[in-house]
């Protein structure tokens, strides 16, 4: 089967680990910034078989990590209202707060729901005529435009009593903030296949140009990101700084321009403020005008302090690049899946989560 | 939370699909998918949402670069 098998076949990808080998000569460091990649190479041990002077580092490219602390406040904050249903993806609700946690909240009596998709938030305002479902809508450029479908139909639909907490985040601003901040140090990008299916290439030609940092658009099976390292590596080494395809079959240039549509229909760029890099500038999505009816933040007083990170936790400077969770005091010993101080721990595709299950020391 | 799938088209019922891998089964919606697939094509599925037809004639170009790489000596069927 040409879609899935020859992805994950272990011998081609020793061949392929062979000719990167073959062509590299300078020593080179990769950020990934999609959690998939992160969990991707630790499973299949692409570190192991890559040349010594080749580096692979984690970046912000978990959105359940990325999320701020007073974002997940707000959230706790809306659960707390008696007629409230705060329903969210998986992960969100075990991430802690200033001083709890949506699971923690649950315990006491809130109404929160996990959801595998935002319809299903939907189906549970409809539901609950005499409940308000607020939606914790976080994810970059592949699930915003999921959940801007969702609103699109609530509002055609007539579901008066669903909105929307919006915590989304664009990526190539965030890469943009890292390499204007001159702390990170790397020679090219693994970029998100999924985050491309939307967007296509044009964001990264940015970040190129101004940087000329090596973009590569990677699929998430082992082959796809050797290859993709091959192509950086060919990049580095012709001296070159282009955005490439590696992910072919699921990724256009110009993305899914119907997507990009009912994305541009619901929301307008907003600043943001990210776990560790603070606030960037048009980095996050806010829900226009038009669709207030089903925008939390006009609907409810969310106004919460801001309380900056959990003592002693790292996750800010790990998905900035600069550390890794082996430097964090609380890794293994504190902090761990079970007890997660930090998202980077609470998240399958967390940087610290994938250290924990993959990594020895 | 951010993993998207490629799976089988197996059903098609106005805007909703069921899609299929490897036994497990899944319902998506079809308001923002970029092509509208058809029985048995290969789609990405990403919270209940189809994002992308996946192109069999750009599957075989990744694989096709492959032979030029000497990683395989054929391109499979
Ligand atoms: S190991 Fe735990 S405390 Fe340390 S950075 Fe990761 S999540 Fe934060």
């Amino acid at each position: 089967m040409k879609y899935l098998t020859e992805y994950r076949d272990g011998s081609l990808a020793s061949k392929m680990a062979e000719r990167i080998k073959a062509i590299s000569t300078k020593p080179a460091r990769f950020m990934e910034i999609c959690g998939t990649h992160t969990v991707a190479i630790f499973k299949h041990g692409i570190r192991d078989v890559l040349p010594e002077h080749i580096g692979l580092i984690s970046g912000p490219g978990c959105p359940v990590c990325v999320t701020a602390t007073r974002d997940i406040d707000k959230a706790i904050k809306l659960s707390r209202i008696p007629d409230v249903i705060v329903a969210t993806f998986g992960d969100m609700v075990r991430v802690p707060g200033s001083e709890s946690s949506l699971q923690k909240e649950k315990g006491l009596g809130a109404d929160v729901r996990m959801v595998y998709s935002t319809m299903d938030a939907i189906e549970i305002a409809r539901q609950n005529p005499d409940k308000k479902v607020v939606f914790l809508g976080i994810g970059f450029e592949t699930t915003a435009p999921t959940i801007a479908a969702a609103v699109v139909a609530a509002q055609a639909q007539g579901v008066n009593n669903f909105s929307v907490l919006s915590c989304h985040k664009l990526l190539p601003p965030a890469m943009d903030a890292l390499l204007s901040g001159g702390e990170l140090d790397v020679n090219g990008f693994m970029c998100p296949g999924h985050v491309s299916t939307i967007i296509g290439t044009a964001p990264y030609k940015v970040v190129v140009a101004q940087y000329h940092t090596p973009c590569v658009v990677m699929g998430f099976e082992p082959l796809d990101i050797l290859q993709g390292i091959y192509m950086l590596v060919s990049q580095i080494e012709a001296g070159e700084a282009r955005v490439e395809i590696q992910y072919r079959r699921a990724v256009a240039p110009e993305g899914n321009p119907n997507a990009l549509k009912t994305l541009d229909r619901v929301f307008e760029p907003c600043d943001s403020p990210w776990r560790g890099l603070g606030m960037i500038p048009k980095s996050g999505l806010a829900l226009r005008e038009s669709y207030r009816a089903h925008d939390a933040e006009a609907l409810f007083d969310l106004d919460v302090p801001d309380s900056g990170e959990p003592p002693g936790c790292k996750c800010g400077d790990i998905l900035r690049g600069v550390n890794t969770p082996i430097e964090c005091k609380l890794f293994r010993k504190v902090c761990n899946p079970e007890n997660p101080v930090g998202p980077c721990m609470v998240s399958s595709e967390g940087t610290c989560a994938a250290y924990y299950r993959y990594s020895q020391v | 939370m951010c993993v998207a799938a490629p799976m089988k088209v197996i059903e098609i019922d106005g805007d909703i699909i069921r899609a299929e891998l490897g036994g497990m089964t899944k319902e998506a919606n079809l308001a923002i998918v970029d092509e509208r697939p058809e029985l048995g094509d290969y789609v990405i599925i990403h919270a209940g949402f189809a994002l992308h037809r996946i192109d069999p004639e750009e599957a075989k170009i990744t694989l096709q670069l492959w032979k030029e790489m000497g990683v395989i000596d054929e391109i499979p069927d």
